[in-house]
């Protein structure tokens, strides 16, 4: 018997489990996919909203203010790569009421460091910047993380505190048994707890109306990106937004933690809670309006495009909270953007009430940090020499577009939970993120992963699920 | 820090050529750092034949025409370092480079880029769809069939004609795969014809010009493709489209120099090869650093990749001795007309070097034309060329006379001219 179940590993369910582990208790986080950070927490913007976009009094503005300060200490606790690099909102209108509106619910928000500047002002700061562009809001308190990194740092941490993981399990259904409830996998496991904590982003509403009364709907949201090769930095370091829509934040162009630029999201509402695959208008979309904010993109610096799904709820804003009629589930459902910067204050408060409800006591032995695998792209001379002495699997570079090697990668596959595909390795190190796409290192890290894991070759995966990526030997 | 007079980076067939006749003038101190386990670079999972028609007169399979250039460099003892990647160059010359033995900071009188060049990857090219396993570039395709024994799928889409795309399409055949068909988005192939013939026609797949992928299907690995017909502004039409079965997509779409050590250092790039600007010295805009093979421009053929390096090898050799190779004004060629670029862009002005060969490519398919070189007003060479096409590299031996008024030329142009029928 569990105290707490987690359904979902992505940054809510991650980050729900570490701030649970802050208390003495039994916990567990049930995952789908092959890997943590597998669903919305993978593919977004990676912004840390500063808090003037949401609707005042809603639980987003709530959270979202609180989380984002949060963000400096946890990514230096857990050393997962955040910076505050400011945003710009940006009106290509000579009427500055709409940003005057953002900016006064911005400072009813308790956002900070906000204010309008002119478009010349902008452009001194960021030349790229079109320059239609007549007015914005600039937010310096702004800031950009690398989302699975940050959801990989915070599973590591609570895994160190004794949070246990499993994955590929898919649950079926959700029972009430006297007094805890059952959770039913598909591979025909089931587990039992007095809280299941459902985390479980575009899917939390099912899972939820299996078995409460009080039904829920999610409306998938697929948002496209277009990510530029790391020679084209120089085109922002500087979030950049277009004035918000109804349907999101609009298209943004923006720096990511490692010097890629971002270009995305389309929003289209889809029928399909697993389709991400990206579309031809979608991608064409983006673009076109990505030109507005900045006239030269180069498009020959795609170096890949990607799509996520937002949990949107029909509720637009987020429910948060033990469900009214089953006792011991708790819900966290439509947690879309600003659920990245809401995060670390979503968990903490998720956390303290299931902890008062479960009357846990606090885990005197709890460890706050975590550290990050050692890149050799960051080392100087003298730490990597070094490093290189004491493990030389540090000196055989495996990634040659990110310089990673291959301590880094058996590194990345040993930490708990470690890496079991190649997206695994590519979301912890980097190996494959760069230039050419796993063009040269696919077949080296499928060997590493199949020597460290004691798989065949033709077992190892790209994301687990049957995405298999060998088809057997050739002719002997 | 570790000094040499000649640090060559990559130790495919450039590196090594390069190395080699650079110690045939008598540069004793070279390194070769090579980041595979083996010298030799891609050729090595290149084991199809049809290597070295040129240079030896027989046709060798990659690894056998690489082991003539390894034994050349053995012979003369040349150093090199394997598993060894240079991670960074400067302007002043010093390298970074990292090996399972640590971290070498070597400090070169000169040094030549031989990197080669890398595949363009699906993002490049924005094709939309799932990002299930069982997309490949061909070349990776190619390693894991060659060099692993693994087979990536058994019934395969090629999308791109490139040469490494065609050979691939005969290879999965003759390990038992069904190629379902080559894309090609242009209405020609970028590949050489003889590669069309024996890998394609020989094996009944059928090769659609003109033609694009526009999705990719299937949720954990690939289950089909989706193509359709372009038009003249290469935009898919929608009403054309069809889906293919299949659980492997291969991508041949072209080749990229690899420079991001060259930017490192400074190196002026062509933002057409993706290669450096260099003069006919081969040498970049940063004194001492020269480039030679598939990472100043991508080449047909490995005999092409070695005359170049052969080259680099000598006038990096002079340069470490003092031979004054760099303080001339040079001229740029100006290309026009169909003509995408030329290698070398620079001529050094009144320099009494004469062996000038300058290579180029052509945009697109022209029919009946002459390929021309004009000095100022004269034109200082014509030749007729039936067919011209990029997949085919044109060579320039330009004779002594016509290397001086190239030298002497305040204004260079390199054109094709349509001839009246």
């Amino acid at each position: 018997m569990y105290d707490c179940i987690i359904i979902g590993s992505g940054i809510i369910g991650s980050s729900i489990a570490r701030e649970l582990s802050k208390y003495k208790g039994n916990f567990l986080v049930l995952e789908k996919e092959n890997d943590v950070s597998c669903g919305t927490t993978k593919a977004n913007s990676g912004i840390v909203h500063a808090g003037f976009d949401a609707k005042v009094g809603t639980l987003k503005a709530k959270f979202n203010v609180k989380g984002a300060k949060m963000f400096e200490k946890l990514a230096s606790e857990l050393e997962f790569p955040y910076k505050k690099n400011g945003a710009f909102v940006l009106s290509f209108d000579d009427d500055k009421t709409p940003l005057e509106d953002l900016l006064n619910k911005g400072r009813s928000n308790g956002v900070d460091n906000l204010s309008i500047i002119s478009g010349d002002e902008v452009r001194k700061i960021e030349p790229n910047v079109s320059k239609e562009v007549k007015y914005a809001l600039y937010a310096k308190d702004s800031g950009i993380v690398s989302p699975y990194e940050m959801c990989i740092a915070i599973s590591e941490n609570a895994s160190t505190n004794n949070v246990k993981f499993e994955f590929l399990k898919e649950i079926v259904d959700i029972k009430t048994n006297k007094d805890h409830l059952k959770v039913l996998c598909k591979d025909g496991t089931h587990y039992e707890s007095k809280v299941v904590i459902n985390a479980s982003g575009v899917y939390s509403d099912e899972l939820n109306n299996k078995i409460s009364n009080i039904k829920y709907k999610i409306v998938p949201r697929k948002g496209e990106y277009c990510l530029l090769d790391k020679e084209y930095s120089y085109i922002t370091s500087t979030t950049l937004f277009q004035l918000p829509t109804k349907m999101g934040k609009g298209i943004l162009v923006a720096p990511t933690t490692h010097s890629n630029i971002l270009v995305g999201p389309s929003a289209l509402d889809i029928i399909d809670k697993s389709d991400t695959d990206t579309t031809y208008e979608g991608l064409n979309e983006v673009w076109a309006k990505a030109l507005l904010t900045v006239p030269s993109l180069p498009k020959g610096g795609i170096i890949t495009q990607f799509s996520g799904i937002r949990a949107h709820s029909i509720d637009d804003d987020f429910t948060i909270g033990f469900s009214s009629d089953v006792k011991g589930l708790y819900n966290l459902i439509g947690i879309e953007s600003p659920g990245l910067a809401s995060s670390p204050a979503i968990a903490e408060y998720a956390a303290k009430e299931i902890a008062d409800y479960l009357k846990l006591s606090k885990n005197e032995n709890f460890i706050a940090k975590r550290s990050a695998i050692k890149h050799v792209r960051n080392m100087n001379d003298k730490d990597l020499s070094l490093l290189i002495k004491e493990n030389k699997d540090y000196g055989h570079i495996i990634c040659r577009c990110e310089v990673v090697s291959e301590g880094e990668i058996k590194e990345a596959i040993r930490r708990n939970p470690g890496a079991k595909d190649l997206d695994g390795i590519k979301r912890r190190v980097r190996a494959g993120m760069g230039r050419c796409q796993m063009g040269f290192c696919t077949p080296k890290i499928l060997e590493i992963l199949s020597q460290e894991l004691g798989l065949d070759l033709e077992n190892i995966t790209k994301k687990g699920n049957g995405s298999v990526l060998l088809e057997g030997r050739i002719k002997e | 820090m570790e000094k040499h007079n000649l640090v060559i980076v990559g130790g495919g067939p450039a590196g090594l050529a390069a190395a080699i006749s650079a110690y045939d003038m008598g540069e004793t101190d070279i390194i070769i750092l090579e980041r595979e386990s083996k010298l030799g670079g891609i050729l090595n999972q290149c084991i199809h034949n049809g290597f070295g028609l040129h240079t030896f007169n027989e046709e060798l399979t990659g690894p056998e025409y690489a082991q003539r250039f390894i034994d050349e460099v053995n012979k003369r003892n040349i150093k090199y370092l394997l598993d060894t990647t240079v991670i960074n160059i400067t302007n002043d010359k010093h390298i970074k480079a990292l090996s399972t033995s640590g971290l070498y900071n070597i400090e070169a009188k000169a040094i030549i880029l031989s990197c080669g060049c890398r595949e363009r990857p699906r993002g490049a090219i924005n094709i939309a769809g799932s990002r299930a396993s069982g997309i490949y570039s061909a070349g990776t395709a190619q390693k894991l069939v060659n060099i692993d024994g693994y087979m990536p799928g058994k019934e395969v889409v090629i999308l791109g004609s490139g040469d490494i795309g065609l050979i691939m399409a005969r290879r999965m055949i003759f390990e038992g795969a069904k190629v379902k068909a080559v894309i090609e988005l242009m209405p020609y192939s970028s590949g050489l014809n003889r590669n069309i013939v024996q890998c394609l026609n020989d094996f009944n797949i059928p090769l659609l010009f003109s033609h694009t992928v526009i999705d990719i299907k299937g949720k954990n690995r690939v289950e089909s493709v989706v193509i359709a017909e372009v038009d003249e502004k290469l935009n898919p039409k929608l009403e054309t489209k069809q889906e293919i079965k299949c659980d492997t997509l291969l991508l041949s779409v072209g080749l990229l120099p690899e420079n991001e050590l060259a930017r490192g250092a400074d190196v002026n790039l062509s933002r057409i090869t993706r290669g450096a600007i260099v003069d006919d010295n081969l040498m970049t805009n940063i004194e001492g650093i020269f480039e030679c093979g598939n990472v100043l421009h991508v080449h047909d053929l490995v005999d092409y990749v070695c005359e170049e390096a052969k080259e680099a090898g000598i006038k990096a050799y002079e340069y470490i001795n003092n031979k004054d190779i760099n303080n001339y004004s040079k001229t740029e060629i100006i290309c026009e007309n169909g003509v995408r670029y030329t290698v070398p862009e620079l001529i050094i002005k009144n320099n009494d070097n004469i062996p000038l060969t300058l290579k180029l490519r052509v945009g697109n398919v022209y029919k009946k034309v002459k390929l021309e070189v004009k000095c100022d007003d004269e034109i200082i060479y014509s030749r007729l060329r039936p067919v011209v096409a990029p997949g085919e590299m044109e060579k320039l031996d330009l004779k002594p006379d016509q290397v001086l008024k190239l030298r002497n030329a305040n204004t260079i142009k390199v054109y094709l001219r349509s001839i009246e029928e």
